[in-house]
């Protein structure tokens, strides 16, 4: 099933030609890093969620982020995609300044994004759901005419349904869908299109095992220029899936570096890996 | 695994003939909907100049006008309330630019020319007052198309050289060509008819067509919409203009059906009737507002009589309205549609259990399994 997700993001995407031009401009654009923070804080009143973050990412590496509760990784994710925009500091995607764009102009561009709490469209299908995500990210958006028998988009989202196990249920609305499908749902939203860096928002929550062993094979398995950002707080899934680490904490990055480092490190042990495990 | 996926091969080709049958016209293989389009076609053989205009033809316009709030509250999740202040707007435009009765007011355009400015223009208006509203949410969104409704039926009452005061304007011109009164009972119940049914089936068609599924997408989660690369705002403002153009379709039947137009027409209670009627008959999908729609003019018609033989006042059959209106909210979440289908589905599932499961059903239990054993297996 891994290898089949693998095959249908690198057939798929290319379908709609004026988003291939643009995706491969902008790559041309940014030889240097894939996301690129400078400073970046964030303030809600006189709360700093985040202060001062710096963080440079490489096209095609993937990184998990993690830290206890309110250490500011969910705000991290909001400031990237523009939910909330940072108070202070810029956001670079691919070389291009994309602080003060809205969020739908930065998925336009690439990025992607999945929610702790499953962010569906509980009324439609999940065939549905899964077209909505694919026309959201080519042209078309506002088109009054309805998806043929060969419409691209509509291929696109049935190979893409069936890559997350969901073929099945495909035709039922996703209120009717268990939480474990939800989940599967959700991230196949993120990786419709062309998608060139995703942030997984803590993707595992609420999965069996055999549902995370199922994700980790996903994630392990994306094409190899998708770089993502993972928070996770299962080190087991986490460390797993990526080749560098970023600890947070109270808002500010505590410490970076290699998997085993940061497993190894007794600071972080002490913070985190300890003090959760009380 | 590799069990699951056979299974899933086999449930496949049900799965597909599903998901067609939703993707066209559901209505195709529905023999009651050809029985009320039949009924409906040759209704002025069976129907007087009464029933054909004042039940029939009035419920097709009310019907249009709830319509476009059905399409903005049940696809987008907006509730306006100045649906009818768009189609009052429209229907004042065809009498200000064609000819009526106030020779100083109206400009006289034939009315090719006033219908297609009256639609433009009052479909501008939607628009603006939706840009407007689409700042808010919920109840804000209530308000603020409230008090554009509100304040149209005042500027209405006070402004005399064009909207002709309080006494608004009378005896408009409607229209009669190839030799035909196109206000003559029969050919006027035709026009509407076709204006009814081309909005009604637009509006289902545009529900299954990206912009519609993207605009249910707004409805459920906005926040993901945006996250899925769509500008939210943009959806929403074309949603309105296209409701409001429907709005405006219904406004000129309006002022054609009546002859004139005064604020009476656009008043705040009337506005509130079209919630009303949207509400009551199901606002998920584009019938329920034509069923609310009859059953309003029905009430409104007979309640009368039948209170005054009960010894009431007949102006209270608002108080039959309202009280239909409570009874339906509390039972039915979704008008009388949801009845009908929550009857329905009772009846279904009482006929399967007795009958043993047809083939649809099953194939979707070993769909369910297959997943299930995927997940697990």
């Amino acid at each position: 099933m891994a290898g089949k997700l693998v095959e249908n993001l690198a057939k798929d995407p290319p379908k709609d030609p004026a988003m291939d031009s643009v995706a491969q401009r902008l790559s041309v654009v940014g030889a240097g890093a894939a996301l690129e923070l400078r400073g970046v804080t964030r303030l809600f009143g006189a709360l700093a969620a985040l202060t001062d973050i710096t963080i440079t990412v490489r096209p095609g590496e993937r990184r998990a982020v993690l830290g206890s509760n309110g250490a500011g990784k969910t705000t991290l994710f909001n400031c990237i995609t523009g939910d909330f925009p940072p108070s202070s500091g810029t956001i670079r995607f691919f070389g291009e300044d994309v602080t003060h764009f809205p969020p739908y102009e930065r998925i336009r561009r690439g990025l992607r994004r999945t929610y702790q709490i499953s962010a569906l469209f509980p009324g439609l299908t999940v065939q549905d759901n899964v077209y909505l995500a694919c026309r959201g990210v080519s042209r078309g958006r506002f088109s009054f005419l309805r998806p043929g028998q060969n419409d691209a988009l509509m291929h696109a989202a049935e190979n893409l349904v069936q890559a997350v196990h969901l073929s099945g249920v495909k035709d039922q609305r996703v209120a009717e869908l268990a939480h474990g499908q939800q989940r599967q749902l959700e991230i196949a939203l993120a990786l419709a299109g062309a998608p060139r860096f995703v942030l997984f928002d803590e993707p595992a929550a609420g999965l069996s095992p055999t549902e995370r062993a199922e994700l980790i094979e996903i994630l392990t398995s994306l094409p190899a220029h998708i770089g993502y950002i993972i928070i996770e707080h299962d080190m087991d899934v986490a460390l797993r899936v990526v080749e560098s680490v970023t600890m947070m904490h109270n808002g500010r990055i505590f410490k970076e570096g290699r998997p085993q480092e940061i497993e190894s490190d007794p600071e972080v042990q002490e913070l985190y890996l300890g003090g959760g495990h009380e | 695994m590799s069990l699951a996926h056979d299974t899933r091969v086999t449930v496949r080709p049900t799965a597909a003939v599903q998901r067609s049958r939703l993707r066209g016209w559901p209505e195709i293989d529905n023999p009651a909907a050809w029985a009320v389009a039949a009924i409906l076609l040759i209704m002025p053989l069976i129907a007087n100049g009464f029933f054909l205009i004042e039940i029939f033809a009035t419920t097709l316009i009310l019907g249009l006008m709830a319509l476009s709030l059905m399409f903005l509250a049940g696809y987008g999740g907006m509730v306006s309330l100045m649906q009818l202040t768009i189609a009052g707007f429209s229907a004042y435009m065809v009498a200000v630019f064609g000819a009526s009765g106030n020779a100083n007011i109206s400009l006289g355009w034939p009315w090719w020319l006033a219908v297609p400015m009256a639609l433009a223009l009052a479909t501008i208006f939607g628009t603006l007052g939706g840009a407007l509203a689409v700042r808010t949410e919920g109840i804000y969104t209530i308000m603020i198309t409230l008090a554009i409704g509100a304040a149209f039926y005042y500027f209405t009452n006070q402004n005399w050289a064009i909207f002709n005061g309080h006494t608004g304007i009378n005896t408009v011109a409607t229209p009669h060509f190839w030799g035909v009164n196109w206000r003559a009972d029969i050919p006027f119940y035709y026009i509407v008819l076709a204006v009814a049914a081309l909005c009604y089936f637009a509006v289902d068609y545009i529900s299954r067509a990206p912009f519609g599924l993207a605009l249910q997408g707004v409805r459920d989660n906005p926040r993901r919409m945006a996250a899925l690369g769509f500008n939210v705002n943009a959806h929403r403002v074309a949603a309105y203009a296209f409701a409001s153009f429907v709005a405006a379709l219904a406004g000129v039947l309006q002022v054609w059906n009546y002859r004139q137009i005064s604020p009476g027409s656009v008043s705040v209670g009337a506005c509130i009737d079209i919630l009303i009627i949207a509400v009551v008959g199901g606002i998920t999908r584009p019938i329920g507002p034509f069923i609310g729609a009859l059953i309003f003019v029905l009430l409104r018609t007979f309640a009368l009589d039948f209170l005054v033989k009960l010894g009431l006042d007949g102006n209270r059959f608002r108080l039959l309205i309202g009280l239909g209106f409570l009874a339906i909210v509390f039972w039915s979440s979704d008008g009388v549609i949801g009845l009908w289908q929550s009857w329905r589905r009772r009846q279904r599932s009482g006929a399967a259990s007795s009958s043993g499961r047809h083939g649809r059903e099953a194939g979707r239990e070993s769909g369910q399994g297959s997943t299930q054993g995927s997940r697990h297996g």
